[in-house]
C-alpha cells in the first residue's frame, strides 16, 4: 500500500492505462504543458505527447463533442473539465450525443468517454465556481456517474471507468486533491456499481457520498464517543445507479437515516435515496430520514456567508441527535 | 465522372427522391411517427460529394435530414424505411427514428438533431483517424443554420489547430427551419466564415452534379493528403418544408418555382439524353422500377416487420452488462 495523495491517484490511473493503450488519451484545459490545475495529469505530456495529451482551447462543449466523436471509433478519451461550473457547457455532447448514440444508433455505436471534473465549494470561489452538480448527472440515462471519497477510489474508479465501454462521469471535489490514502501497490479496478461500508455501526446510517463522507465518518466519532451512538457509514460512490440494495441493507440493519450532501436539497442525492428506502424497505424505518445539505443559494463569496450555505459535521451530528430526539 | 457513373447515380437520385417522396406519403398515411425532414431538391449535393470520397470507407455525420446520406454510405433503404416504421429490423432496430438513421458497418455514424451537433462528433471521428493513421477521411453534412451554434466556431479552431481529416460539407438551402439566411446570419457566404480559422474553403451550385463533383474532389484530395480540414458550401435548395409541420409560409412559390427549375435530377437526366446515353423512355422506366422497388421491396419489409419487444426496452442503454463485468463489480481478471 503506497500513501498517496487523491491527485496521485488520478495521474497513475492515466499513467497506467495511456501505458497500456495508445488509444487511451486526455485532454482538457492546461492538462498538458501546465500539468493540470490539480495535478491530476502532471508529467503525461513530456511521457506521451502532444497527440495524446492535448490542452485544450477554452471550448468546452467543443472538446467534449470531438471526444465523444473520437470514442466512436474506440478511442477511450479522458476529458478534465476544469470545474463542474463548465459542464454546464458541455452537457449538450454529454447528454444528447454520449449518453443517447447507443440507445438511438441500436446498439451499433458506443462512447466510451470518461469525463472528469472538480465540484464543489473550495475557498470563496462564488457563484460560478461553486457549484455542485452531481444532481443534473444523475438522472440521464446511458451515463454511469461515480465520486470518489478517498485515493484508492479515485484510482480503482476511474480505472474501470476507462475500461468500461459506456461513458462515465467522474465527480471529483476541489478540497480533495491533496487529501492522502492508501492506494493498493498493485492495479485494482474499484466497482463502478455498488456502495462502500465506510464505517460500521448499529444505530443509524449515515449516508454520504464525495466529501460529505469525511462529515459523516467525523460525526460517527463524535457520536460514538460522546453520545453512545452507533453510527453506520455508507458511502454512495456509485451516484447513478445508487445502489438500492446497499441502501436497504443498511437501513434494515439501523432503523435510521441521515443523508449528508453538499448539493442544495431539491431533487438531489437525498430525495433519491429516500425515494429508494420508500421503495425497497419503508417499514424498516423507526423514524422519518433527515437530509443535512446546503442552502438553495448561489454560493456567495463572503466567507461568513459561504461558510452558513454549506453543511459540515456538525450539521450531521445535530441531524442525528434530532433523529433520537436528544437534539 | 464516366457515363456509366453518371448513369449509375441518376438511380441512386431517383431512388432517393422516390423514396423520400414515399415517406411522406407514408408519414400522412401516419405509418411514420415524429419529426420528418425530407431531401427532395437537395439531391446533388449528398451525391454529388460521395462519388468523389469513398462511401463505406470513409466515415460520414450529418443532422436530422439523413436518410439519402445514409443510403448512399450504403445502408440498406429497406432498414432505413423500417427504421421509420418504428421496428426491429429498422437501422438502428426502431429506437432512433427519422433522425437518428445509423450504419456502423458502413461508417454512417448518423443523424444527430441538435443543430450543429455533429461538427464536434465529426472532427472527433478525424482526432481518431489521425491517431490509428488511416486514409480514411471524415465528413460532416450539415445545413447552414447549423453554423450559428457556438460549436461550429469551437470545432473549425480545433479542426484547423490540430489539421484534422475532416471535410464540412455545408447544405445551404436559405433557410435554417422558417427563417431565411438574410434574417438569421450576418455574413451570407458561409464558406467566407471558415477564414477566420485559415480553413480553406469553396463554394458552388448545388444543384449540378458535375458541379459538386468536381469541388468535392479537390476538397475531398486537400483533406485525404494531410492538409487539415476543408469547407466546402454548396448552393441549394430544399423543395419541401423543414419537417411535415411547415407550411412554406416564409417564401413565395415563385422562388420554390425557379428552384425547382433547376432540378438536380432533371439537369442530370438531360444531360444524359442529349448524351445519348439514354432515352427518355428509359429514364421514364427507371422511375417505374425504382417505384416498384420501393413498393414491393422497402415499403413490403417495412409493414411486414415485427415491432420491437416491449421486454427490450431497456436494452442498449447500457453496454451489455455481461461483458462489463470485470468494471461494474471490480473482479478484474
Amino acid at each position: 500500500m503506497a500513501n498517496i495523495m487523491y491527485w496521485e491517484a488520478i495521474q497513475r490511473a492515466h499513467d497506467e492505462e495511456m501505458a497500456r493503450d495508445p488509444l487511451v488519451i486526455c485532454m482538457g484545459e492546461d492538462i498538458g504543458v501546465a500539468g493540470g490545475t490539480y495535478k491530476a495529469t502532471k508529467g503525461l505530456y513530456e511521457k506521451y505527447g502532444p497527440l495524446r495529451v492535448m490542452d485544450t482551447p477554452i471550448s468546452e462543449g467543443g472538446f467534449t463533442g470531438l471526444a465523444i466523436g473520437a470514442s466512436f471509433l474506440g478511442v477511450r478519451p479522458i476529458v478534465e473539465i476544469m470545474s463542474v461550473n463548465f459542464a454546464w457547457l458541455a452537457m449538450d455532447q454529454m447528454f444528447n450525443s454520449a449518453a443517447k448514440v447507443r440507445y438511438m444508433s441500436g446498439g451499433q455505436l458506443t462512447a466510451p468517454c470518461v469525463f472528469r471534473s472538480a465540484g464543489g465549494a473550495a475557498h470563496q470561489l462564488g457563484a460560478q465556481h461553486s457549484a455542485r452538480m452531481e444532481k443534473v448527472f444523475m438522472g440521464i440515462a446511458g451515463l454511469r456517474v461515480v465520486t470518489p471519497s478517498n485515493p484508492k477510489q479515485a484510482y480503482g474508479l476511474l480505472k474501470s471507468a476507462i475500461r468500461s465501454d459506456d461513458p462515465v462521469f467522474i465527480n471529483e471535489h476541489e478540497l480533495m486533491y491533496n487529501m492522502k490514502g492508501e492506494v493498493p501497490d498493485g492495479e485494482y479496478f474499484h466497482p463502478l456499481e455498488g456502495s462502500d461500508i465506510a464505517r460500521a455501526g448499529t444505530d443509524v446510517t449515515l449516508f454520504g457520498y464525495n466529501i460529505s463522507v469525511h462529515w459523516c465518518l467525523k460525526a460517527a466519532e463524535i457520536l460514538d464517543k460522546q453520545y453512545g451512538i452507533s453510527a453506520e457509514v455508507v458511502d454512495l460512490y456509485s451516484l447513478s445507479p445508487l445502489d438500492r440494495e446497499g441502501i436497504r441493507k443498511s437501513v434494515s440493519k439501523t432503523h435510521r437515516v441521515v443523508i449528508a450532501e453538499e448539493d442544495e436539497a431539491p431533487v438531489g442525492v437525498g430525495s433519491e435515496v429516500i425515494a429508494i428506502i420508500n421503495e425497497e424497505c419503508f417499514f424498516e424505518l423507526d423514524a422519518a430520514p433527515v437530509r443535512v445539505h446546503s442552502a438553495l443559494v448561489p454560493q456567495p463569496y463572503n466567507h461568513t456567508l459561504e461558510k452558513a450555505a454549506i453543511p459540515d459535521h456538525e450539521d450531521v451530528v445535530k441531524a442525528v441527535l434530532k433523529l433520537f430526539g436528544r437534539g | 465522372m464516366k457515363i456509366e457513373d453518371k448513369k449509375r447515380v441518376l438511380r441512386e437520385m431517383v431512388l432517393h427522391r422516390r423514396f423520400e417522396e414515399r415517406c411522406y406519403q407514408a408519414y400522412i398515411e401516419r405509418k411514420i411517427g415524429g419529426f420528418l425532414h425530407l431531401y427532395p431538391g437537395q439531391e446533388a449535393c449528398c451525391n454529388g460529394v460521395m462519388e468523389a470520397a469513398r462511401p463505406g470507407h470513409d466515415y460520414v455525420i450529418t443532422g436530422y435530414r439523413d436518410h439519402v446520406h445514409a443510403i448512399k454510405c450504403g445502408a440498406d433503404p429497406k432498414e432505413v424505411m423500417a427504421e421509420l416504421y418504428g421496428k426491429e429490423t429498422g437501422s438502428s432496430k426502431g429506437r432512433g427514428g427519422s433522425m437518428h438513421i445509423f450504419d456502423a458497418a458502413h461508417r454512417f455514424m448518423g443523424g444527430y438533431a441538435l443543430v450543429g451537433g455533429p461538427f464536434p462528433l465529426a472532427a472527433g471521428i478525424a482526432k481518431a483517424i489521425q491517431l490509428k493513421g488511416g486514409d480514411e477521411i471524415a465528413i460532416c453534412f450539415l445545413g447552414d443554420a447549423a453554423n450559428n451554434q457556438g460549436v461550429f466556431h469551437e470545432t473549425m479552431n480545433m479542426a484547423a489547430l490540430w489539421k484534422l481529416p475532416v471535410l464540412f460539407v455545408c447544405e445551404n438551402n436559405l433557410y435554417g427551419i422558417g427563417t431565411s439566411i438574410e434574417r438569421s446570419t450576418a455574413v451570407v457566404h458561409q464558406h467566407k466564415r471558415v477564414a477566420a480559422y485559415n480553413i480553406p474553403a469553396d463554394e458552388c451550385d448545388g444543384q449540378d452534379i458535375d458541379i459538386v463533383y468536381e469541388h468535392a474532389r479537390k476538397a475531398v484530395e486537400h483533406v485525404r493528403a494531410g492538409n487539415g480540414p476543408f469547407f466546402l458550401e454548396l448552393m441549394t435548395y430544399r423543395y419541401r418544408g423543414h419537417s411535415m409541420s411547415d407550411a412554406r409560409g416564409y417564401r413565395s412559390r415563385e422562388e420554390e418555382e425557379t428552384w425547382k427549375q433547376r432540378d438536380p435530377i432533371l439537369m442530370l437526366r438531360d444531360r444524359l439524353i442529349t448524351a445519348g446515353a439514354m432515352t427518355m423512355a428509359d429514364y421514364e422506366a427507371l422511375e417505374k422500377e425504382t417505384d416498384a422497388y420501393i413498393e414491393n421491396d422497402v415499403i413490403k419489409f417495412s409493414e411486414e416487420s415485427p415491432e420491437p419487444r416491449v421486454e427490450d426496452l431497456e436494452k442498449y442503454v447500457f453496454a451489455d452488462r455481461e461483458t462489463q463485468l470485470p468494471w461494474l463489480t471490480g473482479k478484474a481478471a
